[in-house]
């Protein structure tokens, strides 16, 4: 049913408030089938909550938005898959049964669900961890099992929710190298939410950059490199740089009382 | 096992030993009755309590498996019915809001009034003291359990119904497994209430158990049978505790 170059996710005029507090202000955004979209912008900009209405969690308080052409919540719901900042890996779980998840709730047996999940530790490297509860699992591998738990749903749609915030730098630079690999492998629509604009430029075919509460956006810069094969020499590429440094511009002056607010 | 181990098993055992020893020299050599200006037969030693215990085992365990029938069959229907309890609650904000207070009143009604009435109504069988050891242990599961359910982390809710998750499938992955280290806090008080409560429901009015045993002999100063099903009591105590920890390290195996 999807065409190649569809649009997968399509936000028109959206605005959000919780009670007086205007969390998300007119955000019209659009990401292709297989684009890999990133939102980057100041902490409490929304960015997560803008994550939630598109994955079917929340309604928008004005304006409409569509995933994978549902505009409805149960809709969005079915087609999205959302990934948490924290891995969120259940404790009491394997590994394994913690990427089966999706597949179990769908009425899979265990071993068929099993069997299904497992192939794609294979394709991860995540082999001989299978049975390893979580707090066995290193805080990168945990960040992989959790990372193919949403794989595993099958959605055009992920929305991945700062999903290295939680790693050292090291391990983070090497998480995304993975993630990049992943997609190559696995092309799905992905919504990025992010901190960290080289982690963003890096991962997305196209960034948006974000201003400070109420979210709008300010900027939208394009990837030079996204997703190459080697990580070091992408980033540090001229015209990455240029990329970052006019993605931390957009982000600075977005950082500033947006006009008509504050004061 | 390491030093520390052996320890920890030696000390508590070496204790015991020694804290029966003392009372056996006591009694025997009469310092108790002496002190407390009794007959020295109103003081057994350990050594009569442990005659006591073996001579009269058949009429001891008759009745230990009374009490002890009383107290399974309690906690049993007092687990259920608290399990019961705690998911409808969790699953219907209505029943919660309807059934909550009635939960703590009903709980709040002293065990010792309603112990007789049972007795006129049912009799002196064992069906009254099951009903009121359910009585009794039924709250701290539901309390606990429900609390425990209500701890569930919103976030892993969320993720969970990104992947499909049904109503159900939710309690069943993310919230039962959340709950169960309180439902085990709850199953630890009801384990250690438990006996109490079927004692006090005896006493009430019934044709056979141990405390039945224990009002009798304690008028015919039987005291050393008295402390025979003491020591009965104090096993099925320990007993029941010991297992409900067993429970918990076989099922909770995550931290």
């Amino acid at each position: 049913m999807r065409k190649d170059n569809s649009v997968s996710v399509v936000a028109r005029g959206l605005s959000h408030t919780y009670g007086e507090l205007c969390s998300l202000r007119q955000i019209d955004l659009a990401a292709a089938d297989g684009e890999v979209v990133a939102l980057v912008g100041p902490s409490g900009c929304g960015k997560s909550t803008l994550l939630e209405i598109v994955c079917g969690l929340r309604e928008p308080s004005v304006g409409g938005v569509e995933a994978g052409g549902a505009a409805d919540a149960a809709g969005r719901l079915a087609r999205c898959a959302y990934m948490p900042q924290r891995d969120l890996l259940l404790p009491w779980f394997s590994a394994l049964d913690n990427a089966a998840l999706a597949l179990r709730n769908r009425g899979a047996g265990k071993a068929e669900a099993r069997r299904e999940a497992g192939t794609l530790f294979e394709r991860f490297g995540l082999v001989g961890f299978e049975a390893a509860r979580p707090d066995e699992l290193s805080g990168g591998m945990r960040q992989r099992v959790a990372f193919l738990r949403t794989l595993v749903a099958g959605k055009p749609v992920l929305a991945l929710d700062e999903p290295f915030a939680a790693l050292d730098a090291i391990s983070r630079a090497e998480m995304q190298g993975w993630l990049a690999g992943a997609l190559r492998a696995d092309s799905r629509t992905v919504l990025l939410v992010s901190h960290d604009i080289e982690e963003a430029l890096y991962l997305a075919d196209r960034v948006v950059v974000l201003s400070a509460r109420p979210g709008r956006i300010v900027a939208e810069l394009r990837s030079p490199a996204p997703r190459a094969p080697d990580r070091d020499a992408a980033v540090t590429d001229p015209a990455f740089v240029a990329a970052r440094e006019a993605a931390l511009r957009a982000l600075h002056a977005g950082a500033a009382p947006a006009p008509g607010t504050g004061r | 096992m390491s030093v520390r181990g052996a320890l920890r098993l030696l000390l508590p055992v070496a204790l015991i030993a020694a804290l029966i020893g003392l009372w056996q020299i006591a009694a025997s050599t009469g310092w108790i009755a002496e002190a407390l200006n009794l007959k020295p037969f109103l003081v057994p030693s350990p050594a009569e309590v442990g005659d006591a215990l073996w001579s009269n085992r058949a009429l001891l365990w008759e009745n230990a498996w009374v009490t002890l029938r009383e107290i399974l069959f309690g906690l049993l229907a007092g687990v259920v019915v608290g399990i019961g309890l705690a998911t409808a609650m969790r699953f219907s904000r209505v029943l919660r809001d309807a059934i909550f207070p009635l939960t703590v009143a009903v709980q709040a009604v002293p065990i010792v009034v309603i112990a007789p009435i049972l007795v006129v109504w049912f009799g002196y069988g064992i069906g009254p003291k099951v009903v009121i050891v359910a009585f009794a242990v039924f709250f701290p599961i539901t309390v606990n359990l429900l609390d425990g359910l209500r701890s569930v982390d919103p976030e892993a809710v969320k993720m969970m119904r990104t992947l499909d998750a049904s109503r159900w499938a939710i309690f069943r992955r993310v919230e039962v497994p959340t709950a169960l280290p309180s439902f085990f806090s709850g199953a630890k008080v009801a384990v250690a209430v438990a006996p109490i409560v079927a004692l006090f429901a005896e006493l009430a009015g019934s044709s056979s158990g141990l405390m039945r045993l224990i009002i009798q002999d304690n008028a015919n100063f039987e005291i050393a049978r008295v402390f025979a099903a003491t020591v009965i009591l104090l096993v099925i105590g320990v007993l029941l505790v010991g297992l409900t920890a067993l429970a918990q390290r076989l099922v909770v195996t995550w931290r």
